[in-house]
């Protein structure tokens, strides 16, 4: 049996709750699947602050912000959530078919917002498969979902956003973090999460890496040494440092499967951290009916992934004749609310990869 | 190419195929992620390749010199994630549940021809 949806929402996280939220509120019927046994996505796990402005819920902490998103939509008449549900694929008739309780579904959607998010990328060096080498969003899951102490004495490697806050959350938790290691030569992240961390008396050591690590069954701790301008490891520079966890926080790359398999025009845009969709100003893919929003179209930060999803959840609902004229103005006001998150020194590196993308959407339309 | 320290640097961890095995493929030819796929089963475990394809595309465009940009991408078809064939199977009876000859002739195989 087929299920008609009108518009199916993939990925319950921040992009994909904003969406449906934006969708629902015009007046669509949404359902909304989660690979999760709990929407919210990375939300469930940020403890942090969040920035931007009031309508990007600034000042609140990520998780309270999930929370509240999840709850409103659970609660709204024209909106269903099926969780602990993975989406096998998207088939050139508009199929798209899923997984839940080793059950295979299909359904039939009308539009469809992939709001899938990111996966974590991961660092080649001898024995990076040693017990005690995580991803940081393991280590965050571990310690702020679980309540589990993820280590004792660890070493961060990666200074963007996710390493620093990471970093400091272990502190909290009372774990001796040794050092943060970054590979560039300036940190990446927020300069306020930064200087949490040197109040603290934590180290931030860029211009340095992971040359290998070492341990008998698990690991017993890195060699770090330290890069010239070109990235090459300098002779001589390595140290021999004592840990027993290894955090990787080398940055995310969008989880864009659906998207190949669906037949999108997708590109390479390093600025956007991988392949992504080519999107229009509505965030509609190349197929018809198929939008992307949030970090499957670019790493960015949470806030980002919200306005888009509400951007591309007004947008099926103009597409589809909901409230079409307060739909529209949202929509713009969606892009002007990016159009601000993206200014500033820190948005230089999206809106270059945001100017790729709008670049090669003219080549292939004409 | 590949040195000591490349037989303990894992590329893919669902399949446990390290960079020294990448770089023989590439040694002996191989230009594409699917082609190293389909000789090292790279990207064909659990994960489904999220992990160890950009790690192959930048060996792929290192050793080819070719930007990343343009490394071929393997092909996506579904599943995005393995499943069972009971799962596949339950649907299938399922949908023809009520049409006796098809799920009738499915479960039996006598169209099978199995060389009896």
């Amino acid at each position: 049996m087929i299920r008609d949806v009108e518009v199916l929402v993939i990925g319950g996280g921040p992009a994909g709750l904003c969406a449906a939220q934006a969708a629902a509120g015009a007046g669509a019927h949404v359902l909304i699947l989660e690979r999760d046994d709990v929407p919210g996505g990375q939300l469930v796990k940020q403890t942090h602050k969040f920035f931007g402005s009031e309508r990007q819920y600034a000042g609140d902490r990520g998780i309270f912000i999930g929370q509240m998103l999840v709850e409103e939509m659970t609660n709204h008449p024209n909106v269903e959530i099926m969780t602990d549900t993975t989406v096998l694929g998207i088939y050139e008739d508009g199929v798209v078919t899923a997984l839940k309780d080793e059950q295979h579904l299909k359904f039939r959607p009308k539009k469809i917002i992939v709001a899938t998010g990111a996966a974590e990328k991961f660092l080649t060096f001898p024995n990076n498969d040693l017990p005690g080498i995580y991803g940081a969003g393991a280590v965050q899951t571990l310690m702020n979902v679980g309540g589990v102490k993820p280590a004792d004495k660890v070493i961060m490697v990666g200074a963007g956003n996710i390493g620093l806050i990471v970093s400091y959350q272990m502190l909290q938790a009372g774990v001796d973090v040794v050092c943060v290691v970054e590979a560039a030569p300036n940190i990446g992240g927020f300069l306020v999460h930064a200087s949490k961390l040197r109040r603290a008396g934590v180290p931030i050591c860029t211009g340095w890496t992971v040359k290998e690590a070492y341990g008998d069954g698990k690991l017993e701790g890195v060699v770090l040494c330290r890069l010239d301008e070109k990235w090459q490891p300098i002779e001589g520079t390595e140290i021999k440092v004592a840990c027993d966890t290894l955090c990787l926080a080398v940055g995310l790359t969008p989880l864009a499967e659906l998207c190949w398999q669906a037949g999108c025009h997708m590109e390479f845009i390093r600025e956007l951290s991988g392949h992504v969709p080519v999107t229009d100003e509505n965030l509609m893919t190349s197929v018809e009916g198929i939008y992307a929003a949030g970090d499957v179209s670019g790493i960015e930060e949470a806030s980002s992934a919200m306005v888009e999803g509400r951007l591309a959840g007004y947008a099926v609902a103009v597409s589809l004749g909901y409230d079409v004229e307060r739909a529209q103005k949202e929509v713009e006001a969606a892009r002007a609310e990016l159009v601000e998150l993206r200014s500033g020194p820190m948005g230089g590196k999206i809106r270059a990869g945001l100017a790729k993308v709008a670049e090669k959407r003219g080549g292939a339309s004409c | 190419m590949a040195n000591n320290a490349d037989k303990d640097t894992i590329l893919c961890r669902c399949e446990d195929i390290t960079r020294e095995m990448i770089l023989e493929c590439i040694a002996e030819g191989y230009q594409t992620i699917d082609e190293i796929k389909r000789v090292t089963r790279a990207g064909m475990g659990p994960c489904q390749g999220r992990t160890c394809r950009l790690l192959i595309a930048q060996e792929l465009s290192r050793a080819y010199h070719v930007p990343m940009e343009e490394v071929l991408m393997s092909t996506f078809r579904p599943p995005t994630k393995p499943l069972t064939m009971g799962a596949l199977a339950d649907a299938w009876l399922s949908e023809y549940d009520g049409d006796a000859a098809i799920s009738g002739r499915a479960i039996d195989g006598k169209e099978g021809g199995n060389g009896e």
